[in-house]
């Protein structure tokens, strides 16, 4: 009996020791992806908002979660044993920053329905619990400080408290900077990276582009010192600055990727309300066409009045005699007064972009063209009979011309300003990378072709499309989680074509896009 | 011997997927230790589920037969793709049986059953890759049957009686591959209905041609389970208009397919039974499982389109001494699941099943049986090409899945 026992309890052991399922060729065990020459033992990713987790305006721990380099790093963890990715991660959900108590940002965008209108708005669900004050403790393998332009990044101090006053610091630095005096770059080598990522530059022109071109084009100005917050950076400056850190960060990393800057035309902050959203029906179309008719022959006669000889008055009142069609029509926009164009506006032309902050409810009441008042309808009426206005009735008539500031629209100039400085920046990456033989993902195409065709998954195509494309968060810069796992997918094809290696893909349907709450004021 | 009792006692009612679809063939250790051949061996009350036309050719007055067995199962999934890999964490199962016979006369037997041949309880970790499919899922279902067993002659009799069932289920899943809350919490819905009742029956027939030889077979009805205002409760869901998931009842309906059974038994040199049986089950009921909410909630479409499917069972069994009685068998059991329905709620695809086991008698009227399965799955990489999310767009399911189960079960013949 006792013998047969011993059989059953062998039996038994034998059962449960085959109840493992086992793969032939398991995924989670050594040699299932190959790292190739590079050593993803220590990753570090060094940037701005878009390396941090960025979304909907705010910095939070979904957010975070989903960043790009969180993602990577978990996919690297697939091919070699590597260290924890340590993430210096905000206290909520809410997004936006305490400094002493006291709200320094904003919380989060939570797409709503109000009212019927399903529209990005603050979310007020809790209160911010981040505060700058309370520091967390690193070394921190995702060193994406939102707001940092690449000089940044080398600047000590810019995580001291004592600069918050002064905006020589960083408050999302300043919760997780290792000192007073460190420098992001310092903090960064603490880890003694082995691979890193780098993707810093946005900023360089992006605090102008979203100020609609308020700042200056600091092209050929070395100093950064001397520049404001919405200046675009000069090349040479970031150019050098690029090169240092590289230089940086390769001494202990064997391997690296740099991703280079998008194109402001393929972002939705830029591309979402369009500048032709004047639509007009044929009355209203002829009234405008009336309106600036009349508002050309009374600057003629002011020209003339003022002693300009004829022919000269007619060439310039003449481009104040604007022609609208039914349908979509362009909008007006500020110029600076000129002696060509002395009443400092003129119809946008086809490249020129409206900001996503413009009051867009504002565009509807005549903003972007003419405050069709019953006041300025009466002088029309008077110049129609053809009758004299008087000096203030002729003002009104300039007056009711409402085109659009220069804070919400970036002219022609100003795009290429932008774009000849993301040109040169994206020239000296393009570069650096291949003088350090590292992988560049050239995220300027990557999300360009977003914008024109884009990115097909699953389950379906991701596009740039303003809340329904799916690839950017409701502040139509930063992007969804699943527009960062669309970066980090096309890292990974990098790194694996760079460095010979085999690191798995992730699957972007997996990630969400933009989040829906109600918790708003 | 206390410690391997316990493994049989582990409770009585829940069940794991092992056998094709959510079948669970396990109605008898003794049979069990034959492949799960018996329906044309004379053996115990184990005749009540294989064949009761054959309660009548049992010489005692009474027989009874209880017992349970002990399923540990693992499901693991992995997907090279994207280098995912998860394994279930499924409780283990216990379906049972108890049987008794008793002689009223001769030429008539009369019987009771309960057994739990239909369950499944796969757990896989939550908010897995596949979760929008399934989270986990506990299906149960305990048939209650009365019985006759009437010989028309030494040669023939026939038999069979009404099935009552009692099941439950309880399914959890995501609503979809990434909704989730403020908070990042997925949203998820679990429907739960138990109590739910049905009836079917059963009829078989025996025939021995000789003395050596039985031949049987067996019938029992579909039964289709109807849940009817079970509730569905949504959690996690984003507090938002765009998302209106409120918690309501839901009705669907559960095939437990019919299955025919044919074998024949060959005594041979007095001590040795060889046995074979055929099974049938007629898993092309089991078409969709379609679950409509009680308010504007979408209804959830999930097409399964399985096939009949067969199985092929061997037993041999060596009458040892007065003591020891020594089974072993195999079987081939095909899946009833198609090439792209590969749901990970049912995870199956065809099963090498080997059994082996004994009876030792105790007295002249107690026996323990105990009995051993070993599953063996091939790796199969499938997919379930029928998930359409949110936008309309089907979006498959890949990945590879390897199973193993082990199955060890006691039970008890009494004979008066």
């Amino acid at each position: 009996m006792k013998n047969y026992l011993n059989y059953i309890a062998v039996f038994l052991a034998m059962g449960f020791a085959s109840c493992e399922p086992e793969f032939d060729n398991p995924v989670d065990e050594p040699g299932a992806y190959s790292r190739g020459e590079a050593d993803f033992s220590t990753y570090v990713a060094l940037g701005n908002s878009l390396t941090a987790g960025y979304a909907d305006n705010a910095l939070y721990r979904t957010g975070q979660e989903n960043s790009f380099p969180n993602i990577l790093a978990q996919q690297f963890a697939k091919t070699q044993e590597t260290n924890d990715f340590s993430i210096p991660y905000v206290d909520d959900n809410t997004g936006g920053l305490l400094a002493g108590g006291e709200q320094i940002t904003q919380n989060r965008l939570v797409l709503s329905v109000v009212d019927d209108d399903t529209l990005p708005r603050l979310y007020t669900g809790a209160q911010p619990s981040t505060d700058v004050l309370s520091a967390v403790e690193g070394p921190f393998n995702n060193m994406g400080v939102p707001g940092a332009k690449s000089y940044h990044l080398v600047a000590p101090g810019y995580g001291s408290a004592e600069g918050l006053a002064t905006g020589a610091a960083n408050p999302y630095f300043v919760r997780f900077a290792s000192s007073q005096s460190a420098s992001v770059m310092e903090d960064a080598m603490l880890l003694e990276p082995t691979f890193f990522s780098l993707w810093i530059g946005n900023n360089d022109v992006l605090g102008y582009a979203t100020s609609g071109g308020a700042g200056e084009d600091q092209t050929n100005n070395t100093d950064p010192a001397t520049y404001g917050q919405n200046d675009i950076t000069d090349p040479n400056v970031f150019a050098s600055v690029y090169s240092q850190m590289v230089e940086s960060l390769t001494a202990t990393a064997t391997g690296g990727v740099l991703i280079n800057i998008p194109d402001v035309t393929s972002v939705p902050f830029f591309t979402t309300v369009p500048n032709n959203a004047l639509a007009l029906n044929a009355e209203t179309a002829d009234n405008l066409t009336g309106f600036f008719q009349a508002l050309s022959q009374v600057f003629m006669g002011v020209l003339v009045q003022e002693g300009v000889p004829e022919p000269q008055a007619q060439a310039i009142a003449s481009q104040y005699a604007l022609q609208f069609n039914e349908g979509p029509n362009r909008f007006l926009i500020e110029t600076e007064a000129s002696e060509t164009n002395p009443l400092g506006f003129r119809q946008m032309t086809d490249e020129e972009l409206l900001l996503l902050t413009i009051n867009q409810a504002d565009l509807s009441q005549g903003y972007g063209s003419v405050r069709m008042t019953p006041e300025v309808m009466e002088v029309l009426g008077l110049l129609q009979q053809e009758e004299q206005p008087n000096e203030a009735q002729v003002q009104m008539l300039f007056d009711a011309v409402a085109a659009i500031e220069d804070k919400d629209v970036l002219d022609s100039d100003e795009i290429e300003n932008i774009q000849n400085a993301t040109t040169a920046y994206n020239e000296a990456i393009a570069a650096i990378a291949q003088a350090n033989e590292l992988a560049v993902l050239d995220s300027n195409a990557l999300l360009g072709g977003l914008a024109e065709s884009g990115y097909p998954f699953d389950g379906g195509t991701v596009t740039s499309t303003f809340v329904t494309g799916g690839a950017f968060s409701l502040d139509g810069i930063h992007l969804t989680p699943r527009g960062y796992a669309i970066v980090a997918n096309e890292i990974i094809a990098e790194i694996n074509d760079t460095y010979d290696a085999s690191v798995p893909l992730v699957n972007i349907g997996n990630y969400a896009t933009v989040t829906y709450n109600n918790d708003v004021q | 011997m206390k410690k391997i009792l316990l493994l049989g006692l582990f409770g009585l009612a829940a069940a794991v997927t092992y056998a094709g679809g959510y079948r669970v063939s396990l109605q008898g250790q003794r049979s069990l230790a034959m492949g799960h051949t018996g329906v044309a061996v004379v053996n115990s009350a184990e005749l009540a589920f294989f064949n009761p036309a054959g309660l009548v050719y049992l010489e005692d007055k009474l027989n009874i037969s209880a017992g349970a067995s002990a399923v540990f199962s693992e499901v693991s999934w992995q997907n090279d793709e994207f280098g995912q890999t998860f394994d279930t964490d499924s409780p283990v199962g216990t379906p049972f049986y108890v049987y008794a016979s008793y002689k009223i006369s001769d030429r008539f037997s009369l019987g009771l059953a309960a057994y739990s041949p239909y369950g499944s309880s796969v757990e896989w970790p939550a908010d897995w890759a596949g979760s929008h499919l399934v989270n986990n899922i506990d299906l149960q279902a305990i048939y209650i049957q009365a019985l006759a067993s009437f010989k028309i002659s030494d040669k023939l009799s026939v038999g069979g009686g009404p099935i009552y069932v009692n099941g439950s289920v309880n399914f959890n899943r995501n609503l979809s591959r990434n909704l989730s809350d403020l908070e990042g919490n997925r949203s998820n819905v679990t429907v739960d209905a138990g109590g739910v009742s049905a009836f079917g029956w059963s009829a078989s027939a025996m025939f021995n041609p000789t003395e050596k030889i039985r031949i049987g077979v067996n019938y029992r009805s579909e039964i289709m389970m109807d849940a009817e205002d079970g509730d569905a409760t949504f959690s996690n869901i984003p507090n938002s208009p765009l998302t209106p998931f409120e918690n309501t009842t839901f009705n669907a309906s559960l095939p437990l397919p019919a299955e025919l059974s044919a074998g024949v038994s060959y005594e041979l040199l007095d001590k040795w039974l060889l046995a074979f049986d055929y099974n049938r089950t007629y898993w092309d009921v089991y078409e969709s499982l379609d679950i409509e909410f009680a308010n504007a909630v979408p209804d959830s479409h999930n097409p399964r389109n399985y096939k009949n499917s067969s199985t092929y069972r061997f037993g041999l069994q060596y009458l040892a001494n007065e003591m020891f009685t020594l089974r072993v068998g195999y079987y081939f059991d095909e899946s009833p699941v198609q090439s792209g329905y590969f749901a990970p709620e049912t995870p199956r695809n065809d099963a090498h099943g080997f059994t082996g086991g004994l009876s030792v008698n105790i007295s002249n009227n107690l026996a323990i049986d105990a009995a051993f399965l070993f599953n063996r799955y091939a790796e199969v990489d499938e997919s379930y090409d029928y998930y359409v999310d949110e936008n309309g767009q089907t979006i498959p399911f890949e990945g590879t899945y390897k199973t193993t189960a082990f199955i060890p079960g006691l039970g008890l013949t009494y004979k008066l």
